[in-house]
């Protein structure tokens, strides 16, 4: 190596050395101005509130009203981070939700009842998504138009099977898992009747998601297929397998949503879910996921749905119409995707 | 002021000032001088062929002219007046018109929507379609084809295509057209074809810009020849004072620009590790067949299209193998995808590390270990530090320059990158490589680095198969050289056999297989 190879070699490390201080130095500045901004801002508003916004009760019930939102949008972070998208997991709500109706109502045994639902409710979700998902891997056609056509065909089959009426649902245990409690004598310390199994459910699926996504082959072959589908196939992976089974991954979870929904509202119906695709897209994008595939996580996923559901919370705590509670949702989410798009835009600069 | 033509004036008079010339031109991108003081002009009413090896700056030339890219330094003048090219825009109103290898046309319009794209005659604010039709039926009436102007782009065949786009230049009133590579994609009648409308804007002045590989058609059409290698300007001169043998000394006459390590001896031909055995990929490989030994390099020579990479893809179960049959260690070998190529041992290193090679926005780490997760898999769980332990193994074999493993790819110099790609097929040591253009882009050091790491690979009994448009890399890395043509292996070179004179033609075909 000459000594002008040398020179220009060390050019370029230090050069990637700043760009990496650069990199640590913004992380730091985002995590520390992140957490100033979050405790002034839940601070004010707990005051505004009069206190209610951050009562023990309070917290329970906002996590308890993601529940569903924080499943579906485990499924769709696993989808959008291959570079596709589900448009159908509203649908399937309904229509996984009617068919487990269906399936207690033909069974009074509480026992059968309960376990043929839940084999139902998420077999049929995953069927779902497998019929997604095929077309993508098999034909190339656009998820976005695959997932399309089922939202309206899974909304139509959920009327057509209900007749347009809801179902009624009366399997008690079936139920609990809705609008039941675990562990009371934890919620005893806090004057509530337990721990609502809807939050524990959620829980147990980000943490599971969580782990697939970051701790194994599979997760780390979705962020490589999402980041460029055609070396990942060269590299040997199981391109075809990997997205077939993100879409039946989340057909499965909206069937596990459903199943939270049905139960706590006792019923089964027809015309539940509706715009629910969009609301987890919408927890998907503010926690960080790129729609253009290869980034994103699961805890951020998460902490978009808290997000989401914190700022209904609080616009009905504050008396907020509901009308202008749309409005301020949406500039929420154009300013927090708008404000990951100039950070990123910094660091690449 | 020195005029390209100068070393051997050829007939001028006063009259044939060039109307385009281009005087002094360098460019240059980070790591390479595309273009260094070349000098180039076209007269009217000429055909002017440009030729080179890949490589040589033809097509940074053709993109200066086009306004695609800015020189660094250098001037164009346009009749005798200075221009300055800064856009495609202006290089249209200065009669300067492009057909490229593919197309520009919207396939869905139709043939005479896509003549008039961008110039549409309006009548208020709506287009005059009675004018668009009559223009470009004009336009296509001066190259005398019959071509209805309503049909869609896309129901044409190729040969009909590039009438619409030579059309299309014409419509521009065009003085200069650049055709590169314009008979790529014709058969020999359309190219014909082809000439014959060369000769018709002749006739009406015209001057012409021809770049072909073909040199067969350089010397059916041109007028005057230019040369380039390496991207500096070797001859300019009357057609009739090349041969074609000349031709081809000029342009492949070059020292090797990079010094190659001493390759290990050529093993012992007993039991091949890998035979091919009329392998075809309909369109793009014919009936190819070829023993490869342990800790032999085959290096693969031939034009861009001559099937080099498909057939590379082919073996490494990339893309889809039509017809013949593969041995691997004396048992069939029919990888159904890459997967059952990379279980069997082998491995493709595409030529394009940023698209096909790498995940940009993943890190070292985890690109280097994907083809080969598994192993650090242990109960359902990555074990990463064993991952990084593994990765910075390499990375300090291949002396890959980064920060920290975790550092992503899309960070790092082409040759950093390319040495992640070798890491990927090191980790577990393959038995075939499947080498595509291992040294583009990437700068001197790097290259060496990697020619060293072939010969060592070789010496440890690795096969390697070696695509290159750098002939001197296939020269100085291969045991045997295969060159190929129009999807056939023309000839087989023994180490020392060939020179590049001899390979260029059998690459260009003018010796037949």
């Amino acid at each position: 190596m000459t000594a002008g190879e040398s020179v220009a070699a060390q050019a370029v490390e230090t050069q990637t050395q700043k760009a990496a201080a650069k990199k640590q130095r913004a992380a730091l500045l985002r995590t520390v101005g992140l957490f100033i901004f979050l405790v002034i801002v839940l601070a004010v508003l707990n005051r505004a509130t009069h206190g209610n916004f951050l009562a023990p009760g309070n917290v329970l019930n906002v996590l308890r009203q993601i529940a569903v939102n924080a499943i579906i949008a485990v499924g769709q972070t696993l989808v959008i981070i291959t570079a596709g998208i589900d448009l159908s997991v509203g649908s399937l709500i309904a229509l996984t939700g009617v068919l487990m109706a269906g399936t207690l109502a033909s069974h009074p045994s509480v026992a059968v009842g309960l376990l043929l639902a839940v084999l139902v409710g998420l077999s049929a979700g995953g069927f779902a998504g497998f019929i997604n998902g095929l077309p993508v891997v098999r034909f190339g056609l656009p998820p976005f138009i695959t997932t399309l056509a089922m939202m309206l065909m899974a909304r139509g089959l959920a009327f057509m099977y209900t007749n347009g009426q809801p179902i009624e649902i009366d399997n008690h245990a079936f139920n609990s898992i809705g609008n039941g409690f675990m562990f009371p004598s934890l919620g005893h310390l806090i004057g509530i009747p337990g721990i609502p199994t809807q939050i524990l459910v959620m829980l147990a699926v980000v943490l599971v998601g969580g782990y697939v996504l970051t701790q194994t082959r599979f997760g780390r072959y979705v962020y490589a297929i999402g980041g460029n589908e055609e070396a990942a196939r060269l590299s040997g992976i199981n391109v075809f397998g990997v997205k077939l089974s993100v879409y039946i991954i989340a057909g499965a979870l909206a069937g596990l949503s459903s199943l939270l929904l049905a139960g706590h509202l006792n019923s089964g119906s027809p015309q539940s879910g509706v715009g629910y695709e969009l609301q987890s897209i919408a927890a998907v994008v503010v926690g960080g996921t790129s729609l253009m595939g290869g980034r994103g996580s699961i805890s951020g996923t998460f902490i978009g749905a808290l997000l989401i559901g914190m700022l209904y919370n609080l616009m009905n705590l504050l008396s907020i119409q509901s009308y202008a509670q749309e409005v301020v949702l949406g500039a929420v989410i154009l300013i927090a995707v708008l404000l990951d798009q100039l950070r990123r835009q910094y660091l690449t600069t | 002021m020195q005029f390209p033509g100068a070393e051997s004036p050829p007939v001028t008079s006063a009259a044939d000032v060039p109307y385009l010339a281009m005087r002094h031109i360098s460019k240059s991108y980070p790591g390479v001088q595309a273009l260094d003081d070349v000098s180039f002009d076209v007269r009217r009413g000429e055909v002017h062929a440009l030729v080179g090896e890949n490589g040589a700056g033809k097509s940074t030339l053709v993109k200066v002219l086009a306004g695609a890219v800015t020189a660094d330094k250098g001037d164009v003048l346009v009749g005798g007046r200075p221009a300055a090219i800064h856009s495609p825009k202006r290089a249209e109103q200065l009669g300067i018109a492009l057909i490229y290898q593919e197309f520009n046309l919207i396939p869905g319009l139709s043939v005479a929507e896509n003549v008039m794209l961008g110039r549409e005659p309006t009548r208020g604010f709506s287009i005059d379609w009675h004018q668009l039709r009559e223009r470009a039926a004009r336009a296509l009436a001066r190259l005398h084809v019959e071509l209805p102007l309503n049909v869609e782009v896309r129901t044409l065949s190729i040969a009909q295509q590039q009438m619409v786009e030579i059309a299309k230049a014409l419509s521009t009133d065009a003085r200069i057209i650049v055709m590169d590579e314009p008979s790529a994609a014709l058969t020999t009648q359309e190219v014909r074809k082809l000439f014959d409308i060369i000769a018709a804007l002749k006739r009406d002045g015209v001057g012409i810009v021809y770049i072909s590989h073909r040199l067969e058609e350089i010397f059916a059409i041109a007028d005057r020849v230019t040369i380039f290698r390496d991207g500096k300007h070797v001859k300019t001169d009357a057609l009739s004072s090349f041969t074609q043998d000349d031709m081809i000394r000029f342009m492949v006459g070059r020292n090797l620009a990079a010094h190659f390590p001493t390759l290990p001896p050529e093993p012992a031909r007993a039991q091949p590790l890998l035979s091919v055995q009329g392998l075809t990929m309909p369109g793009r490989v014919n009936d190819i067949s070829l023993d490869l030994y342990a800790g032999e390099i085959v290096g693969f020579a031939g034009l861009i299209g001559s099937g080099r990479t498909s057939l590379l893809r082919g073996i490494c179960g990339a893309d889809p193998v039509a017809a013949g049959t593969m041995l691997l260690e004396g048992k069939p070998f029919q990888p159904r995808g890459p997967h059952d190529a990379i279980e069997a041992g082998l491995a493709l290193v595409t030529e394009d590390r940023k698209s096909q090679g790498l995940i940009l926005g993943m890190s070292v780490r985890e690109n280097v270990t994907l083809p080969h997760l598994a192993d650090f898999v242990h109960r359902g769980r990555i074990d990463r530090r064993e991952e990084a332990a593994a990765v910075a193994k390499l990375a300090a074999d291949l002396h890959i320059r980064t920060p920290t493993l975790e550092q992503l790819v899309r960070n790092l110099s082409g040759g950093n990158q390319q040495k992640v790609v070798l890491a990927k097929w090191l980790l577990q040591k393959a038995k075939i490589i499947c080498f595509d253009e291992p040294t583009r882009g990437i700068d001197i050091g790097a290259k060496a680095e990697i020619y060293e790491l072939m010969s060592a690979l070789a010496a440890s009994g690795t096969a390697i198969l070696m695509a290159s448009s750098e002939l001197p890399e296939v020269l100085g890395m291969s045991m045997r050289i295969a060159v190929m043509h129009e999807g056939r292996i023309a000839r087989i070179f023994a180490r020392g056999e060939g020179s590049q004179e001899e390979i260029m033609r059998y690459a260009v075909g003018t010796v037949a297989a």
